[in-house]
């Protein structure tokens, strides 16, 4: 039974939590990706309109518990979510309108795009943290586990216990129908093809008389609710602290420019690679070991490559070695 | 839209005209005084040297160059200040010689996005370029850019009728394609002007594609050199020995 138990030490400490974290950068990546397909920058404001989508959706949820609305053994969140997104897109579409159309307009450089939109991550940043404070908030309820370690250890007869949280569950399913929906609307929908028109060929699409305004502000729509979800997923799963979600920038771009910026595939496949190299390499293998090996041979050390606090430096670590062999990432995406 | 009336174009009149006109990028003029026009269902090409303007005068055609003089009009009417997409709707479809394609779309996905104008439905059309065309049929599952150099120009020009234009107008669809592969080209340019559609197109191979032409237009540094029926053209001593080599 050793290597069984083995398995489920690893399966909970590192591929249940890596696999909800790599759903939450992947819908993150696909945010970033879409905006660098379509818009043609690196959008540095994208964590903090998580951070915003969270937000209002939290706001939200307080309001519905205070009402005494829950969701039943889900979180209420997920309730408030459609009206955070719609907020949401409001702003972003707002911001497009006085911010970003301005410059568009004037066909600027793709890095003014960027410096501009690190203007607008101050901003939404200012507005978050002005709004909700800069503390961590808790605003997960409903049923806590899908499976409890002891449950799971009664059931099985092993040492050790699998515990998957309701909310871990919530972030697979719910990546899995938003990306499949996303998928389905870009490569079967009219609108989704004019906008796969406009990313491969901006001149052509104008030809075609695709109108490159209504494309950007359905991209923009489509970002808003990636981003809210990706944002709510994330704070139901750990906390939501807006410093945190300026943080998530790093691995989701890591992701999205792994996978090759503009390719949602790709963006998927980032996500998870980014997310399980970080678990996978700040965990402490002593315990997994501990059941493989004889005892003679048990490690005496932790086993743990990197402390936790380096994590970010994995994402930076991955981004290199894969810029370094293959510049348009793993799946093929756009260079300029 | 223009204030002028449109006016049905008589059998002789050319359908599409690019008359006198004169303009350029920046401060210099690379069209001086230049005419290029084409008559309903027949095949005009525009030839000469390299640097000679044929490009810049397709572009002007097709509204993508600002005009100091000159007029454009399409079935006799003036269509001089209109935006290249909104020629489109007015029945012109222009083929670029470059980036013509949607690459990461597959080739029927580009078929759909020419006619992303049209509301109404567009699978006769989606018949008519499989027809034409139908190696685009076996591979309208696979992604444009996979496609050859030949095969690509064939779903430029399929993208380009799917709006049903009566203008296709093409910067040198034969550029960097095998000589084979060029014949066929030029063998669905026919066909295709046969169906009724006008074309007007530039060309680097010169001979062949005045072979074709019912008109052939010789351009020299922006100005109308030569211009006559592309026999007669072929026939003409002068230009053989001065851009045709001999």
């Amino acid at each position: 039974m050793e290597p069984l138990n083995a398995l489920v030490a690893l399966a909970n400490f590192v591929i249940v939590p890596a696999t909800a974290y790599g759903a939450q950068l992947a819908l993150g990546a696909l945010g970033v990706t879409l905006i660098y397909g379509i818009l043609r920058f690196s959008n540095f404001a994208h964590g903090d309109t998580m951070a915003f989508g969270a937000m209002v959706t939290i706001l939200l949820t307080w309001w519905l518990q205070a009402q005494d609305v829950t969701f039943g053994v889900l979180p209420t969140a997920l309730l408030a979510l459609p009206a955070g997104i719609a907020v949401t897109a409001l702003l972003v579409l707002a911001t497009d309108r006085v911010v970003y159309r301005f410059y568009r307009r004037q066909r600027v450089a793709p890095v003014i795009l960027v410096i501009v939109s690190m203007g607008v991550m101050f901003v939404m940043n200012g507005i978050v943290r002005f709004v909700i404070g800069v503390d961590d908030q808790v605003f997960a309820d409903g049923a806590r586990f899908l499976i409890n370690a002891r449950d799971f250890r009664d059931l099985t007869g092993l040492d050790e216990g699998l515990a998957i949280r309701t909310t871990q569950a919530i972030t697979l399913v719910t990546a899995i129908v938003v990306v499949a929906a996303l998928f389905w609307f870009l490569n079967r929908t009219r609108t989704g093809k004019s906008m796969r028109a406009y990313s491969d060929n901006e001149d052509l699409a104008l030809l075609s008389g695709i109108d490159p305004e209504r494309v950007v502000a359905i991209t923009w729509i489509i970002v808003a609710a990636l981003a809210t979800i990706a944002g709510v997923l994330y704070g139901l799963d750990k906390t939501f602290k807006p410093f945190t979600y300026f943080q998530l920038l790093l691995p989701i771009f890591a992701a999205a420019i792994v996978g090759g910026l503009g390719s949602p595939v790709g963006a998927i496949a980032g996500g998870f690679v980014i997310a399980f190299s970080e678990v996978t390499v700040t965990y402490a293998f002593k315990k997994v070991l501990g059941y493989l090996l004889p005892d003679a041979l048990e490690p005496a050390g932790l086993m743990q490559l990197l402390s936790t606090d380096y994590k970010f430096a994995v994402s930076f670590a991955i981004l290199v070695i894969v810029l370094l062999f293959r510049p348009t990432g793993l799946f093929r995406g756009q260079t300029s | 839209m223009s204030a002028l009336p449109a006016q049905q174009t008589g059998p002789g009149e050319p359908f599409l005209i690019g008359e006198g006109m004169t303009g350029g990028y920046g401060a210099a003029d690379i069209l001086h005084d230049c005419t290029v026009s084409v008559r309903r269902g027949e095949i005009a090409v525009i030839v000469g040297p390299n640097g000679a303007g044929k490009s810049t005068a397709m572009k002007a055609v097709f509204g993508m160059l600002p005009l100091r003089k000159g007029r454009v009009r399409i079935g006799g009417t003036d269509i001089t200040g209109l935006a290249p997409q909104a020629r489109v709707a007015e029945g012109m479809a222009f083929v670029p010689q470059t980036r013509n394609i949607f690459g990461a779309l597959t080739v029927e996905e580009n078929l759909e996005m020419g006619a992303f104008l049209r509301r109404d439905d567009i699978h006769a059309t989606l018949e008519q370029v499989y027809h034409l065309f139908p190696i685009l049929r076996d591979k309208r599952r696979q992604a444009a850019g996979e496609l050859s150099g030949g095969q690509r120009q064939q779903v430029a020009v399929g993208r380009a009728l799917m709006t049903q234009p009566q203008v296709l107008m093409l910067d040198e669809p034969t550029a960097g394609v095998s000589p084979i592969v060029m014949d066929e080209l030029f063998d669905r340019i026919i066909e295709v002007a046969r169906t009724g559609i006008s074309i007007l197109m530039v060309e680097q191979n010169a001979r062949q594609a005045l072979q074709i032409a019912d008109r052939g237009f010789v351009l020299v540094q922006g100005s109308n050199a030569y211009t006559d029926t592309g026999a007669a053209l072929l026939a003409d001593p002068e230009v053989r020995r001065t851009f045709l080599g001999g």
